[in-house]
Order: structure tokens, then C-alpha cells, then sequence
């Protein structure tokens, strides 16, 4: 059950690998990213109930942490063209 | 069948079933403020749902608790981080999508 899931969620990603790829701006980019992030977090949250290995819930919220300061981040550099 | 598993399983179903949707949308939508839509309201369902249905599978323990962390997180900052986005696109300039004179579609 977890494996499939696991499955149709590489799936989604893949999908929105296609605009982070081809996206007329960069702004698309960031978006597309965004997302295969918050994929990334589910997919690590179920890798750890496929192997039984609770940790990887850990894993999976600094993940969710990095991804949004990340995004904040890059958009402050797109918008003020530095991180002072 | 025990009944949790039913549960977690219509949960996962449910979820995954809107990530796909909201992979969809973020491909075929025509412009960037309308792609916006489905990367910040669907994928924020789509992640509650599943991660809902790994916290109905390990019932009531540390894990679960962490799991709800998690949620809670997410479904802050995913649209916290699309309206920043939105506004930095806004910010530079970038004109919402209009449709095309004749363009029948």
C-alpha cells in the first residue's frame, strides 16, 4: 500500500520536473521546485513507513524547513539581488 | 481487514490522487499566477491527506505526534511561500495571463 503510494507520488514529481525544466521564467522554476519539495517531505515520511524506520520522519521535517527557507531565500536574492 | 488499514488506505488514495491532480495543473495551466493555484491550495491538501492516513496506520504515539508537526508546517508555509512568490512576480513586472483576440480554445 505504502510502496504504491510511494509510487504515484515519484510519478506527481516527475510530472512537475517538466516545468522546473522548461518554465518560461524563473519565477515558474521556483514554483515547480516548491512543490517537488513538498513531495519529497510525504515521500520521506512513507520511505520510513515502508522500511519501519521512524527517523525518517526527522528527516522529513528539517526537509519541509529547508524547502520553505530555501524558497524565501531565493526570492529575496531574485528580488533585492542580495541577502544582506 | 482491520479498519484502520481501510481508513489509512481511502486516505492515501484521496491524497495521492490530488498530488497528481495538482502535478497536472502545475504543467498545464497557461500562465504563472494560475499555476500558482494548484501548487499552493492542492498540493497543501494532497500532503495533509496522506501524511492524515500514515497518523490513522500508527495510531496514537511519539510518531504520529511528529507526523502532526509535520502537517501543521506544511500547511503553514506552502502558502506562505506561494504568496511571497506571487508578490516578488508582481513585484518584477510580470502581466497576468489574458486571453487572445479570436483565440478560441
Amino acid at each position: 500500500m505504502f510502496e504504491i503510494a510511494a509510487s504515484v507520488i515519484v510519478f506527481g514529481a516527475v510530472l512537475v520536473l517538466y516545468r522546473a525544466i522548461k518554465g518560461p521564467r524563473v519565477y515558474d522554476r521556483v514554483l515547480a521546485v516548491n512543490a517537488i519539495g513538498t513531495k519529497t517531505v510525504v515521500l520521506l515520511a512513507l520511505t520510513g513507513f515502508i522500511y519501519e524506520r521512524p527517523h525518517f520522519l526527522d528527516i522529513a521535517l528539517v526537509y519541509a524547513l529547508i524547502n520553505f527557507i530555501a524558497t524565501i531565500a531565493f526570492l529575496k536574492y531574485l528580488e533585492t539581488g542580495g541577502l544582506d | 481487514m482491520e479498519i484502520r488499514t481501510i481508513i489509512t488506505g481511502i486516505l492515501l488514495l484521496l491524497g495521492c490522487f490530488i498530488i497528481v491532480v495538482a502535478s497536472i495543473g502545475i504543467v498545464r495551466f497557461p500562465d504563472f499566477y494560475s499555476r500558482m493555484h494548484p501548487a499552493g491550495k492542492s498540493d497543501t491538501l494532497g500532503q495533509l491527506l496522506v501524511l492524515s492516513g500514515l497518523m490513522v496506520y500508527e495510531g496514537f504515539s511519539l510518531v504520529s505526534i511528529k507526523l502532526l508537526i509535520i502537517i501543521i508546517f506544511i500547511f503553514i508555509a506552502n502558502p506562505t511561500a506561494t504568496h511571497a512568490l506571487a508578490k516578488a512576480a508582481y513585484a518584477a513586472g510580470l502581466k497576468p495571463w489574458k486571453r487572445e483576440e479570436g483565440e478560441n480554445k
